[in-house]
C-alpha cells in the first residue's frame, strides 16, 4: 500500500501518460481506419489495392518492429518530433488496420438487398451511405472496435520502453528508489485494469444503446 | 457482384471509375517515388551502409537472432496450447470452484498487457530473458486459446454430446472422443491466427534484451564503422518478420477456406491476428453468429 501512497504523483503521471497515448492513438486509428475501410470498399481498383496492402502489412507487423522503425528510423529522414508523438503515430497506424477490418466487415454484414431497395427508391449514393448502410453497419461494428481499442490500451505499454512516460515505465523509478517490486507491479496491473475496464464499460453502454438487437 | 453500396457500373460509371483510378494511381505512385527519392537523398543506398550484409559474421548474427526468435515462438506456441487446454478444462469443469478459478485466471491474464507480465517475470522474479519472454507469452496466449477451445467445444452441436452420454460414455470419453476432435477441427484457423499473435509478440523480447532478431538488427544498426546502417537494417528485417507472420496468417486462411468446402465442419470465421477482448461476444477468434 505504501508504494502507491508514497508515489501517488508518479503513478498518476504514468496513468495519465497511458490514457493520453490511448486517447490520441485511438482518435488517429479511428480516423485512419475509417478512411482505409472506405478505400477497401471503393469501386476504384488502385485504392482497394492500397487498402489491402496497408491492412495486410500492418496486421502482420510486430508492433515492436513498428515502434523500432518509427521512433528510431524517421529521425534519420530529418523528421524530429517528440517521442510521444511518434508513439501515437506508430500505435495509431498499427491499430488502424484492425479498425479498418472491423468497419469493413460491418459494412459487409449489410445485405445487398438493402442497397438495391434504396437504389430502386431513387436514393442517391450519399443518402444510401448515410441513411441505409452506415447506420446498420455501425451497430454491428461497436463490439469489435471496443476490443480493438482495449488492445490498443494494452499495447501502449510498449511505448514505455522507448522513453515515453506511461504506466509500465514507472516500475523503473520505483525499483531505483528501492520499493518492493512485487507491489509496484501490482499497482501497475491495477492501473491497466482501470483503463481497460473503463473502455470495456464505455463500449458496453454504447452496445446497449445502439447495438444490434439479437 | 453487387454490394449494398454500389450497383453494377454502367458505361458512364466505368469511365468515371477509370478516371478516379488513374488519379489515385498517379498520387500513390508519386508518394512512392517521393519516399524512394527521400531514401536516396539521405544516402541510404550508399555502399558503405550495405557492405556489412555481405560479411559472414553479420549474416550469422542475423541468422542466430532469427533462430532465437523462432525458438521463443516454438516454446511459447507449444506451452500456450498446453496451458490453453488445461484452462479450458478448468472452465468446462463440473466443479464450481475449479470453474471459478479458471475464469478468474483467464480473465486476468487476458486483461493484462503481455509486456507487463513479461517485465514482471523478468524484473521481479529475476529470470533469464528467454524464460521470461516465454512465460509472458504463454500466460497471455494460453488464456486466449483457452477461450477459443472452450467456445469450440460449446459450439459443437448439442445433440452430439447428448447422444454420446446416452450411449453410456463418461464425461472424459465424451470430451476426448466426440467433442474435442470436432471442436479442434472447427477452431483450427482461429488457433493458427492466435499463433500469429504469439509470433509477433516474440519481438517484445527485444525490450528485455533477449537476443532475438530485432536485437541483432539493433547491434548492426548502431555500428559506426558502417555509418549507422539503420534504414538498411529495417529494410532487411521487416520483410522477413512480416513475411513469416503473413505465411502463418495465410495458412490460417487456407485451412479455413478448405474447411468451408468440407461439409463435416462449419468452419469458424478466421479471426484477425489481434489480441483478446473483455467484451462479451466480441472475441477475435470466437465464431460469430452467422449473419443473413
Amino acid at each position: 500500500m505504501n508504494v502507491l501512497l508514497d508515489n501517488l504523483s508518479l503513478y498518476g503521471e504514468g496513468l495519465l501518460g497511458t490514457v493520453e497515448l490511448t486517447v490520441y492513438a485511438s482518435l488517429l486509428a479511428l480516423a485512419l481506419g475509417f478512411l482505409i475501410a472506405a478505400f477497401r470498399v471503393a469501386p476504384v481498383g488502385s485504392l482497394r489495392a492500397f487498402g489491402t496492402v496497408w491492412v495486410t502489412v500492418l496486421r502482420n507487423t510486430p508492433l515492436t518492429l513498428l515502434f523500432f522503425a518509427v521512433l528510431l528510423g524517421l529521425p534519420r529522414f530529418g523528421l524530429v518530433l517528440p517521442f510521444k508523438l511518434f508513439a501515437v503515430l506508430a500505435l495509431g497506424c498499427y491499430t488502424s488496420a484492425f479498425i479498418c477490418e472491423a468497419v469493413r466487415s460491418g459494412i459487409n454484414t449489410v445485405p445487398a438487398g438493402q442497397g438495391e431497395a434504396a437504389r430502386s427508391l431513387g436514393m442517391t449514393f450519399p443518402q444510401i451511405l448515410g441513411d441505409v448502410v452506415l447506420p446498420q453497419a455501425f451497430r454491428s461494428v461497436i463490439p469489435p472496435i471496443g476490443s480493438t481499442l482495449i488492445a490498443l490500451a494494452k499495447n501502449s505499454a510498449i511505448a514505455g520502453s522507448f522513453s515515453v512516460v506511461e504506466l509500465l515505465g514507472t516500475y523503473k523509478t520505483l525499483n531505483e528508489l528501492g520499493y518492493s517490486i512485487i507491489w509496484s507491479f501490482i499497482w501497475i496491473a491495477v492501473g491497466y485494469l482501470i483503463v481497460t475496464l473503463t473502455i470495456s464499460a464505455l463500449f458496453n453502454v454504447l452496445e446497449k444503446r445502439w447495438g444490434v438487437a439479437r | 457482384m453487387t454490394t449494398a453500396l454500389y450497383d453494377l457500373p454502367g458505361p458512364r460509371s466505368r469511365r468515371r471509375h477509370l478516371l478516379y483510378g488513374t488519379g489515385a494511381s498517379v498520387i500513390l505512385l508519386a508518394l512512392i517515388g517521393w519516399i524512394i527519392s527521400l531514401l536516396f537523398d539521405t544516402g541510404q543506398f550508399t555502399a558503405q551502409k550495405w557492405t556489412p550484409f555481405t560479411y559472414k559474421g553479420i549474416q550469422e548474427l542475423l541468422l542466430t537472432g532469427l533462430g532465437n526468435t523462432l525458438k521463443a515462438f516454438g516454446y511459447a506456441a507449444v506451452l500456450s496450447m498446453a496451458l490453453g487446454a488445461v484452462l479450458a478444462c478448468a472452465r468446462l469443469s463440473d466443479h464450481r470452484a475449479v470453474r471459478w478459478a479458471g475464469t478468474v485466471l483467464v480473465e486476468f491474464f487476458r486483461a493484462m498487457p503481455v509486456l507487463v507480465m513479461i517485465f514482471f517475470v523478468y524484473v521481479a522474479l529475476k529470470v533469464e530473458p528467454l524464460p521470461a519472454l516465454v512465460t509472458g507469452l504463454t500466460l497471455y496466449n494460453g488464456s486466449v486459446l483457452a477461450e477459443v477451445f472452450r467456445t469450440g467445444v460449446n459450439s459443437v452441436e448439442r445433440g452430439q454430446g447428448e447422444a454420446a452420454y446416452a450411449l453410456g460414455m463418461g464425461k472424459t470419453q465424451v470430451m476426448t472422443h466426440v467433442l474435442v476432435p470436432q471442436a479442434v477441427r472447427a477452431m483450427l484457423p482461429t488457433i493458427i491466427s492466435q499463433l500469429v499473435v504469439a509470433l509477433k509478440d516474440t519481438s517484445l523480447g527485444f525490450l528485455i534484451t533477449y537476443e532475438e532478431f530485432l536485437h541483432a538488427g539493433k547491434l548492426i544498426a548502431s555500428n559506426l564503422d558502417y555509418d549507422l546502417p539503420f534504414i538498411p537494417v529495417v529494410m532487411i528485417i521487416s520483410p522477413i518478420y512480416i513475411g513469416m507472420c503473413m505465411l502463418l496468417s495465410w495458412l490460417a486462411h487456407w485451412v479455413s477456406r478448405r474447411q468451408r468446402r468440407n461439409p463435416k465442419v462449419e468452419a469458424a470465421e478466421v479471426g484477425a491476428a489481434e489480441p483478446g477482448t473483455l467484451l462479451p461476444g466480441a472475441g477475435p477468434g470466437l465464431p460469430k453468429p452467422p449473419h443473413a
